[in-house]
C-alpha cells in the first residue's frame, strides 16, 4: 500500500493501466495493419496506420444492421433484467417469504449450465415449443432479450442483493409509519439509495448481453443477428481476417465505452452514499 | 407487517422467466441424458439406454482429466481475482487525482467480448508472430512457447482470465465497500485497532455477502468458460487446457453424440451446484454462528 501521498496512487495506477490497456492497444494495432504486415516481426509502435479495415466494416450495411440489433437487444435486456432484479431483491430482502433463500439459490443455478448442451433445447424452445401460429421466438430480438435473462438475471440478483440488504430496514419502517405506501418506499427510499448498485448492475448486464456469442450464433439468422456473431464470421472463415475482425472488435468497444463514461458519474455519486445514511 | 402477496408478485416475473428458459431446457437435457441419440449418425432415433451414458463417463479418462483441469483453473483464477480485485477496490477508495479516469481504464477489459479476448491473447502469444514471446526473448532471453509447454499454456489461460475478470471483482467489491457505514470503522479506530485488525474484524465480516456473491459468480463462470480458452489454445498442447466446457462441446458438435453430451452436462451442472451449495452453506452458517455469540 502506498502512503498518503496521492501522487503515489497516480503513479501506481499509471503502471497498472499499462498492463490493463496493452491487449486493447494491441487489438487496435492489429486493426490498423494490412494483412501482410501481421505476420512479420512484431513492433511495439505503429509506423503506418492503415484505415482500410474500418472503411470496409463501416461501409458494410449488414454489419451496421447487426450493430443496431445488438444495441436493441442488450439495452432491452439490461433494462428488463435490472428492473426484475430490483423487484426480486426487494422482495427477498424485505418480505418474510416461505422458502425465499431456496428461491434465491435456485435463481443462480440457471447460470451454472454448460452452454454447449443447452443449445439444442433452446433451439427447440425457440422454433417449436414457444410459437403462436406462424410466429416463433427464433431470430427475434424479443426472444434474445428474454433468453439472455437466464444468465444475466441471476447475476443481477446476486450482485444487487447485498446493496438492498445493506439499506437499513429502519428507513422503510420510518417511511411506512409516516404513511408511505410500498410503492412510495421503493421509489423514494430504496431506489435512490440503491442507485450505485443499480448502475453497476445495469452496465454489466448490458455488456454481457452485448458480448454474448454462442447463443446468438445458434438462435438468430438475420433479423436479430448480433455484432459478435458477425465478428466471428471473420474468425471462423478459412484464413481468418484478423484485421477486419479487430476493426469490428474496436468498433464494438465504443458504445460500451460511452455507456461506461456516462454511468461512471453514478458510481462516483455512490461516494456520498455512506454520508447519506448517517 | 405488510402482506406477503406483494412480495410474491414482485418475485413472480423472475420465477416465470427463469422457469420457462431454465427449467424446460433442463428437463429436456435430463431426458436426453438417458438416451442414446446421435441425430446425424447412423441411427438418428432416440433410444432409451438407462444409465449407460453415466456409466460410460466414469471410465472416460478425457472427461476426468478435463474435470481436474477445470477445477485447477477455477481455483487459481478465482483466488487471484478476489485477492487482486479487493486490493484494487481498496485503492479506489482513496482520494487521488484522475480516480474516475483510472477506474474507467481498469474496467475496460470487461467490455471486451470473450471471443475477442481469446483472439487477441492468441495473437499476442503465438510463438512466431506474437509480441509477448518476441519481447521476452529480446529483453530477458526467455523462450515462451504455449504450443509446447503444458504448464505455460495453463498459466496463460489463468492470466488471461485474471486480466478479463478482475475488473468485475473490483467493481462488485467497490460497490460493497462504498455501501458500508462509517461508524464501525471509526469505533474500531477509537478502540485502537490496527489496519490488519480492522480488515479481519470489521471490513471482512461486513463485505462477506458481496465476496460470497462474487466468488460464486466467478467460480461458476470459470467452470463453464468456453470461447476464450478455445480461441487462445484450442485446448492444447495435447489436452492440457481442454477443460470440461470444451470437452462437452467436442462431444456434442463434431461428434454429435447428444445423449452422452447431455449426461456429462447433467453431471457438471450437479458438481457445480454441490460445490456452490457447500460454499454457501458453510459461509452462511459461519455468519449465523458469529451473530449468536
Amino acid at each position: 500500500m502506498p502512503g498518503r501521498n496521492p501522487l503515489l496512487y497516480v503513479a501506481l495506477w499509471l503502471l497498472l493501466s499499462l498492463l490493463t490497456l496493452f491487449p486493447i492497444y494491441w487489438l487496435f494495432v492489429i486493426s490498423v495493419k494490412p494483412a501482410v504486415d501481421l505476420f512479420t516481426t512484431p513492433s511495439l509502435f505503429l509506423d503506418v496506420i492503415y484505415w482500410k479495415n474500418y472503411v470496409n466494416v463501416l461501409g458494410n450495411e449488414t454489419l451496421r444492421g447487426y450493430m443496431l440489433n445488438s444495441m436493441i437487444i442488450s439495452s432491452g435486456n439490461a433494462v428488463l433484467v435490472t428492473v426484475l432484479a430490483f423487484m426480486a431483491c426487494y422482495a427477498l430482502s424485505r418480505f418474510d417469504l416461505a422458502g425465499k433463500e431456496n428461491i434465491f439459490f435456485w435463481t443462480i443455478t440457471n447460470r451454472m449450465a454448460p452452454a454447449a448442451v443447452f443449445l439444442l433445447p433452446f433451439f427447440l424452445l425457440f422454433t417449436q415449443i414457444i410459437t403462436f401460429g406462424d410466429w416463433k421466438l427464433y431470430d427475434t430480438k424479443i426472444g434474445m432479450i428474454l433468453l439472455y435473462c437466464t444468465f444475466n438475471l441471476p447475476f443481477a440478483i446476486w450482485t444487487l442483493r447485498p446493496t438492498i440488504d445493506g439499506i437499513p430496514k429502519e428507513l422503510d419502517e420510518a417511511a411506512t409509519v409516516d404513511g408511505a405506501s410500498t410503492w412510495q418506499v421503493i421509489h423514494e427510499v430504496i431506489f435512490p439509495l440503491a442507485r450505485p448498485g443499480l448502475a453497476v448492475t445495469l452496465i454489466l448486464t448490458w455488456v454481457f448481453a452485448w458480448n454474448e456469442f454462442l447463443l446468438a450464433a445458434t438462435l438468430t439468422s438475420f433479423n436479430a443477428r448480433t455484432i459478435t456473431t458477425g465478428l466471428s464470421e471473420y474468425v471462423t472463415t478459412t484464413g481468418t481476417e484478423w484485421g477486419a475482425m479487430a476493426a469490428i472488435a474496436v468498433i464494438t468497444l465504443i458504445p460500451a465505452l460511452v455507456i461506461f463514461a456516462v454511468v461512471q458519474r453514478h458510481i462516483v455519486a455512490g461516494l456520498t452514499f455512506g454520508a447519506v445514511k448517517e | 407487517m405488510r402482506s406477503n402477496t406483494v412480495g410474491w408478485l414482485m418475485l413472480a416475473p423472475t420465477i416465470a422467466i427463469l422457469g420457462i428458459f431454465g427449467i424446460i431446457p433442463f428437463i429436456y437435457v435430463l431426458y436426453v441424458a438417458f438416451h442414446q441419440w446421435n441425430p446425424f449418425g447412423a441411427s438418428p432415433d432416440m433410444i432409451y439406454n438407462g444409465a449407460n451414458n453415466f456409466r460410460r463417463l466414469v471410465f472416460d479418462a478425457e472427461f476426468l482429466t478435463s474435470i481436474a483441469f477445470t477445477m485447477k483453473f477455477a481455483f487459481f483464477a478465482v483466488l487471484s481475482e478476489i485477492a487482486l480485485g479487493y486490493l484494487l477496490a481498496q485503492l479506489f477508495m482513496k482520494e487521488f487525482p484522475g480516480r474516475g479516469f483510472f477506474r474507467t481504464i481498469h474496467t475496460l477489459p470487461l467490455i471486451v467480448a470473450p471471443i475477442v479476448v481469446g483472439s487477441v491473447w492468441r495473437l499476442m502469444t503465438t510463438p512466431s508472430i506474437g509480441i509477448i514471446p518476441y519481447l521476452l526473448r529480446n529483453w530477458f532471453g526467455y523462450d515462451l512457447n504455449i504450443g509446447r509447454d503444458a504448464t505455460t499454456a495453463f498459466t496463460l489461460t489463468v492470466i488471461m482470465d485474471i486480466w478479463h475478470w478482475t475488473p468485475l471483482v473490483t467493481l462488485t467489491l467497490l460497490a460493497a465497500l462504498l455501501a458500508l457505514p462509517k461508524e464501525p470503522f471509526e469505533q474500531a479506530q477509537i478502540d485502537g485497532a490496527n489496519r490488519r485488525q480492522i480488515f479481519w474484524h470489521v471490513t471482512l465480516p461486513m463485505i462477506r455477502p458481496a465476496i460470497l456473491a462474487t466468488v460464486f459468480i466467478r467460480l461458476m463462470d470459470a467452470l463453464r468458460t468456453v470461447d476464450e480458452v478455445w480461441m487462445l489454445t484450442s485446448g492444447g498442447p495435447g489436452a492440457a487446457t481442454r477443460y470440461v466446457g470444451l470437452h462437452i462441446w467436442k462431444i456434442v458438435f463434431p461428434k454429435t453424440d447428444y445423449g452422452y453430451g447431455a449426461a456429462i452436462s447433467v453431471i457438471v451442472l450437479y458438481l457445480t451446484l454441490v460445490m456452490c451449495w457447500l460454499l454457501y452453506v458453510a459461509l452462511v452458517a459461519r455468519r449465523e454462528r458469529k451473530r449468536t455469540f
